[in-house]
């Protein structure tokens, strides 16, 4: 066997002992890695480790197809404090970030939040964020770890002119996240909020201030798994006993720790696009299909105003699709898409997936393609029997849709996404 | 890492226990550590030649796909049902039930086929990569 060619699967460098050096820009790291306050913890569970944007992370903990199947039937326990975090307070907050990025934030209720995208002059993303607006004046912004950096410099030179404070905040937080439908539950065991507030009333994409085992967190209902779910932003120092608290709250209902291998594929199959795969510099949210984070009906100019609006009027260069295999190989980022044998379009992400049991990926394809490619490729049933339909179009379009796995075209079915959509 | 005795391995971590002319392969307890969960696994097919350190199937897991390399010249004579139905059994059994094809060695190698690893030598060469 050739090694594999993954982002993960070598165990890291050798155990240290001590607590690690300081980089440069503050926080532990190791080998040259970013470290997280729970890696010892992460350690303890036996995780493989690997390198992810320039951080030491669990890549899975034991089985990764145990981990997503527990946060689709039960919980699963997420460090993410690989995330930026920045804060953004002031009297203009919410005018800054309205010209900032691509979102009508001013709007945002205290307590409420966004996913929103920030894009540069040409349209094109520079990451996918969610804007969490804390207070009037206050707003707390997370950023993908890859981009947090630049997303902190764009901000600033964005903000410059208006009556706010820009800050990296990232090392101010740990990150957890508590994911599937048995979190609330858990969540709730363990957490005690100062106002009369409580968790029943926490609605999706929104946040309050609550005590987790004692500490403070900053308690919001987001996710990235197509799951119920929180993220719990807390001082690192704080992150291990937050972290024990929820496990041990959660032992008893299926709570187990989860990985980043596990996170992909969540996300894959909840059709939620990931920095790096499905967006990028080189294109706009009109080609993700997620034109609707784009707000020109928000008053004054944003960066980006002008090449969006000329992308929504001149349609999308590509448009995100979703395809199923009907072999067991699994379609890889960067196979072509083929229709008729003619290549229409390049997967982004594809795995295996747990849920559907058949590998799933996206994959851009050409617009003028897509008609074509949904009549050619018509989902077979998944999961439940078939209609009569549907197999006859199946049969007719049976081969016609297909992916190039490593020379091999390998028969699709065209599917809309997402792929799973949680029963509310 | 469990290395047991009593097998060959390869440097592309891949065992083989030798019994006569047949010549059964599967991958290590290192391999399926580092692949992590096994989804699907395409072993050369019955009457296939093979030959030692050229690919011959491959092996895919969540994250990955890696190429199996025979370790030894013959013809293939069996490849294991077993993981076609559960792949996960590699992951649960690498040197039992996890086996994936058995090779009729070429008929002109008397000898043990060369190239191979002691378990130590496997054991030293996994604890460097580590």
């Amino acid at each position: 066997m050739t090694a594999p060619d993954t982002t993960g699967g070598k165990t890291p460098a050798p155990s240290r002992t001590g607590s690690g050096e300081r980089s440069q820009e503050g926080g532990e790291t190791e080998g040259g890695q970013k470290t997280t306050p729970l890696l010892e913890v992460h350690r303890r569970l036996g995780a493989t480790l690997t390198s992810f944007a320039g951080w030491l992370m669990p890549l899975r903990y034991a089985s990764e197809t145990d981990e997503h199947n527990a946060v689709r039937r039960a919980a699963g326990l997420f460090d993410l404090s690989h995330m930026g975090e920045i804060s953004v307070t002031g009297p203009a907050a919410g005018a800054a970030l309205d010209y900032a990025l691509t979102g009508h934030l001013s709007t945002v209720e205290p307590g409420r939040a966004r996913y929103t995208m920030i894009c540069a002059a040409d349209g094109g993303v520079l990451d996918d964020l969610v804007a969490y607006r804390l207070a009037d004046d206050e707003y707390f912004v997370v950023a993908n770890a890859a981009n947090a950096g630049l997303v902190y410099q764009e901000l600033t030179k964005r903000a410059a002119g208006h009556d706010v404070a820009v800050r990296d905040v990232s090392l101010d937080y740990a990150l957890i996240a508590i994911q599937g439908p048995n979190a609330a539950a858990i969540l709730s065991r363990r957490t005690g909020f100062p106002s009369s507030a409580s968790l029943a009333e926490l609605k999706y994409y929104a946040s309050l201030r609550a005590v987790i085992g004692g500490t403070p967190v900053l308690l919001a209902r987001t996710g990235y798994t197509g799951e119920d779910g929180f993220e719990l932003f807390c001082p690192p120092d704080h992150a291990v006993s937050v972290w024990n608290a929820l496990a041990e709250a959660g032992a008893g209902d299926g709570l187990i720790p989860a990985g980043l291998c596990a996170r992909d594929t969540l996300r894959l199959e909840a059709g939620m696009p990931l920095y790096g795969n499905e967006l990028s510099r080189d294109i706009t949210p009109f080609e993700a299909g997620l034109g609707r984070v784009v707000k020109f009906d928000k008053p004054g100019d944003f960066v980006g105003r002008e090449a969006l609006a000329a992308r929504a009027l001149a349609g999308p260069g590509s448009r995100l699709i979703g395809l199923i295999g009907r072999s067991r190989r699994i379609p890889r980022h960067g196979h072509r898409v083929l229709l008729d044998g003619q290549v229409i379009g390049t997967v982004t992400s594809g795995a295996p997936s747990p849920t559907l049991g058949r590998p799933i990926a996206m994959a851009y394809v050409r617009p003028d393609a897509v008609d074509a490619a949904a009549a050619a490729g018509t989902p077979r049933a998944v999961g439940a029997a078939a209609s009569a339909r549907t197999a006859a179009q199946t049969a007719a379009g049976a081969g016609r849709l297909a992916i190039d796995v490593r020379g091999q075209a390998e028969p699709a079915d065209y599917v809309q996404l997402p792929f799973y959509r949680r029963a509310k | 890492m469990t290395v047991p005795d009593g097998l060959r391995y390869t440097p592309e971590h891949e065992w083989v226990a030798i019994d006569g002319a047949i010549a059964t392969i599967g991958i290590t307890a290192y391999a399926t550590e580092a692949l992590g969960d096994i989804v699907y696994v395409s072993p050369p097919a019955p009457g296939t030649q093979v030959t030692a350190s050229e690919p011959c199937g491959e092996v895919e897991s969540v994250k990955s796909v890696s190429e199996i390399y025979s370790p030894v010249d013959g013809e293939v004579i069996q490849v294991n049902d077993g993981i076609e139905d559960d792949p996960a059994v590699v992951n649960a059994d690498p040197y039992g039930e996890g086996w994936l094809f058995r090779v009729r060695l070429a008929a002109d190698d008397e000898a043990e086929p060369s190239g191979l690893l002691s378990p130590d030598e496997y054991a030293a060469l996994t604890q460097e990569t580590d």
